[in-house]
């Protein structure tokens, strides 16, 4: 056994790092699942004492996966920096967490040591840290990123447009989107799920999207979350690609069961890249995560849940994207059982995406077999509100009849804007403001609503359909 | 405070034009969605009065075969998909007693994710596919009914009855705007350790809003026929059925 521990004469033994990691993990059912949670509350909490006195450099010595099996592995020790490293390379986990949470530390010294962490010190460290650290800490983070508007900026809290419809049609999804914008949603991107992954019948999403955000000139970008080879192969044919999305994970087997590896997104970046469609910045990826997606895999190498997450902001971090999201709830309760472990995963993943330099939002959200229902969502939701959080998704009344679960709505975002005062993007919000949708003080317009999307709506509703 | 643009909702289900209370939803929008929420809960939490359904099937001339999983209960079941996916030892026992004849399809209907559904189309679904295979001869064992299984499940009892192809019918995840969904998954050649590449899927059985029983039927036996020609399910299988569909519309 390498860690050990007595307390009260039992004795408590972890064989490696990977399990000590494991069993300091908060409960959740995907470590159960995995048969590697702890086996009670106690051991639980003694793996938490040991893991605060590891030093931080121990997860640079013993990398998790050997790196010549794993590229993100590989990707992790090549992309450590150990310049940004020396302000907390002598610090213990536990130390780390006092450190952060420091009044002497500037929330600059914070940002400063994003490159020198790990992804597995950001996980050990929120593994010792409550709830309330971990908002702390995160609103400590600022992370800003740009495309044809400015993301993350303080007191600010955008909003991906999500306007999913069941079967793509167009009519469908342009009145979803137009309920959205005339809500004040959409400022991080207006992004499409598609049902059908087909080239053609992304293509023809692209350019539905495009049109609306050129035609009302609205300071967004569009996606549709298509697999990165669809959107490779349509920029390939210029369609109009603001942003290349990819699901992603915190190993090479995970990735490799998402048909993806670290040089396709490489080149779709590059692709996205040349053709120069930003105007406020040249952030072109949209990735989303989620805890228990390499367990599903059957590709976490026998490493929890929430690290092989942070893992997957290793990842991200590689290609710096203008949006990163966990969506914390929707794999089901064989992962995350209820709101208590939803709430506590989401804060995890914001905070560890923070730390590593993420502008990281999440869709907060659940299916109809957790234990769940809407009051853990606005439990969640306010949270991260507070925490900083980049952006949340925005779903006509939290429904989305496409995926078949529920998520943010665009009344949400109103209401962290009412208590929290939290504005849209700037070119966002002066477009609101512009077109009459906001009242120039951050809530929507009582009277008179934007004449010219007014207009839109009316000509759509004149289609027989 | 109502919208003006109440009349895109013809253009989708989602929940637009919904109106506000200030900047939260107004009373009867926020009401209507706790209905279809609770509605989806208690499709996944509603047991299985399984012994009634076995009942109502052998009243219309169907021969059940109820079999059981490990699973010890509905929270286990959401906690442990790997058990939903195995057989009791006697269950595997009375299946290898079964498994002497020559079979084609071995057909199992458990309710999965959602009890409602399978209380509500089950019966009259599995009427139409056993005609169907009836029909055209196709050897079928006793149709097994299981509490509590994942659609994995299949391989190991197609595999136990050594049938060439297996099909499970199984209650879907309850969503908000249906909790009474069924699903057919078919596997050609069903055995432990198949992948879900390996299969084709009929969702969104729950007429009149979604496809109906016969032609929910009617698409599985032409899957199970091509699967029993060609050796085959699965994404191959799925392409060649979409080519063919659109080569027949155009």
């Amino acid at each position: 056994m390498k860690f050990r521990k007595n307390f009260k004469g039992r004795g408590y033994g972890f064989d490696g790092l990977k399990s000590l990691l494991a069993k300091a993990s908060p409960l959740r059912a995907a470590d159960e699942l995995a048969g590697i949670a702890a086996s009670s509350e106690e051991e639980r909490a003694v793996a938490q004492w040991l893991l605060a006195d590891l030093p931080l450099a121990t997860f640079l010595a013993e990398p998790l996966i050997p790196p010549e099996e794993d590229e993100v592995s590989r990707l992790i020790l090549d992309s450590h920096d150990r310049t940004a490293f020396a302000p907390i390379s002598s610090l213990t986990v536990g130390e780390l967490r006092e450190w952060l949470l420091s009044d002497s530390v500037t929330d600059a010294d914070v940002s400063t040591v994003c490159w020198g962490l790990t992804p597995e010190m950001a996980a050990a460290v929120s593994k010792i840290m409550r709830n309330q650290d971990l908002i702390a800490v995160a609103r400590r983070c600022s992370v800003i990123t740009g495309f044809r508007n400015t993301i993350g900026l303080p007191g600010r809290l955008s909003t991906r447009l999500q306007p999913n419809h069941p079967t793509d049609d167009p009519r469908g999804i342009f009145a979803s989107v137009l309920d959205g914008l005339l809500y004040g949603n959409g400022d991080a991107v207006i992004g499409i799920n598609p049902a059908t992954d087909s080239p053609k019948n992304v293509e023809r999403l692209l350019y539905l999207l495009d049109d609306i955000i050129q035609r009302h000139e609205i300071p967004t970008q569009s996606c549709v979350l298509a697999h990165v080879t669809t959107t490779l192969e349509l920029m390939r044919r210029g369609a109009p690609v603001d942003l290349v999305f990819q699901s992603i994970a915190g190993t090479e087997a995970a990735n490799k069961s998402f048909g993806i590896n670290l040089a396709l997104l490489a080149e779709a970046r590059d692709a996205a890249l040349a053709s120069g469609r930003g105007t406020h910045g040249d952030n072109v990826m949209y990735f989303e995560t989620g805890q228990g997606s390499a367990l599903s895999a059957n590709a976490h190498h026998g490493i929890d849940a929430q690290t092989c997450e942070a893992r997957a902001y290793a990842v991200a971090r590689a290609f710096s994207p203008l949006l990163v999201n966990t969506v914390v709830g929707f794999i089901g309760p064989e992962y995350l059982y209820d709101g208590k472990q939803i709430i506590r995963a989401g804060l995890e993943d914001h905070f560890c995406g923070k730390l590593l330099g993420l502008p990281m939002g999440c869709d907060v959200c659940y299916t109809n077999h957790a234990e769940a229902d809407q009051n853990d969502m606005d439990n969640l939701l306010t949270l991260l509100a507070v925490a900083g959080c980049t952006y949340i998704m925005g779903v006509p009344g939290a429904d989305d009849v496409m995926l078949a679960y529920q998520s943010s709505s665009f009344h949400d975002a109103l209401y962290l804007r009412r208590i929290l005062g939290l504005r849209p993007a700037p070119e966002f919000e002066d477009w609101l403001n512009r077109v009459g949708i906001f009242d120039g003080s951050n809530a929507l317009s009582r009277g008179a609503q934007s004449p010219q999307l007014i207009g839109a709506m009316k000509e759509l509703a004149k289609v027989t359909p | 405070m109502t919208d003006s643009w109440v009349a895109l909702r013809r253009f989708t289900q989602a929940r637009i034009a919904l109106g506000r209370a200030g900047h939260a939803l107004p009373t009867k929008a926020q009401l209507d969605f706790q209905l279809a929420h609770a509605q989806a809960r208690d499709a996944v939490h509603l047991p299985w009065a399984i012994d009634d359904f076995a009942g109502e099937m052998r009243d219309l001339g169907l021969e059940p075969l109820i079999l059981n999983t490990p699973v010890a209960s509905r929270e286990q079941y959401l906690r442990r998909p790997d058990l939903g996916r195995l057989l009791t030892e006697e269950s595997r026992c009375r299946l290898t007693d079964l498994a002497a004849g020559e079979t084609d399809v071995a057909l199992i209907l458990t309710n999965g994710l959602s009890s409602t559904a399978v209380e509500r189309h089950g019966i009259p679904l599995l009427q139409a596919v056993a005609e169907g295979y009836r029909a055209r001869n196709i050897r079928m064992a006793p149709i097994s009914l299981v509490v509590n299984g994942r659609v994995a499940l299949s391989d190991a009892i197609g595999g136990l009855l050594a049938a060439r192809v297996a099909v499970i019918i199984v209650g879907e995840r309850p969503g908000l705007s249906a909790a009474d969904s069924l699903g057919i998954y078919l596997t050609y050649g069903p055995q432990p350790g198949n992948t879900d590449a390996e299969r084709n899927c009929i969702s969104n059985i729950r007429p009149p809003e979604g496809l109906g029983y016969e032609a929910a039927a009617a698409k599985l036996l032409y899957l199970t026929g091509e699967a029993m020609k060609r050796g085959l399910s699965g994404v191959a299988l799925k392409d060649e059925m979409d080519e063919l569909l659109t080569a027949n519309q155009a």
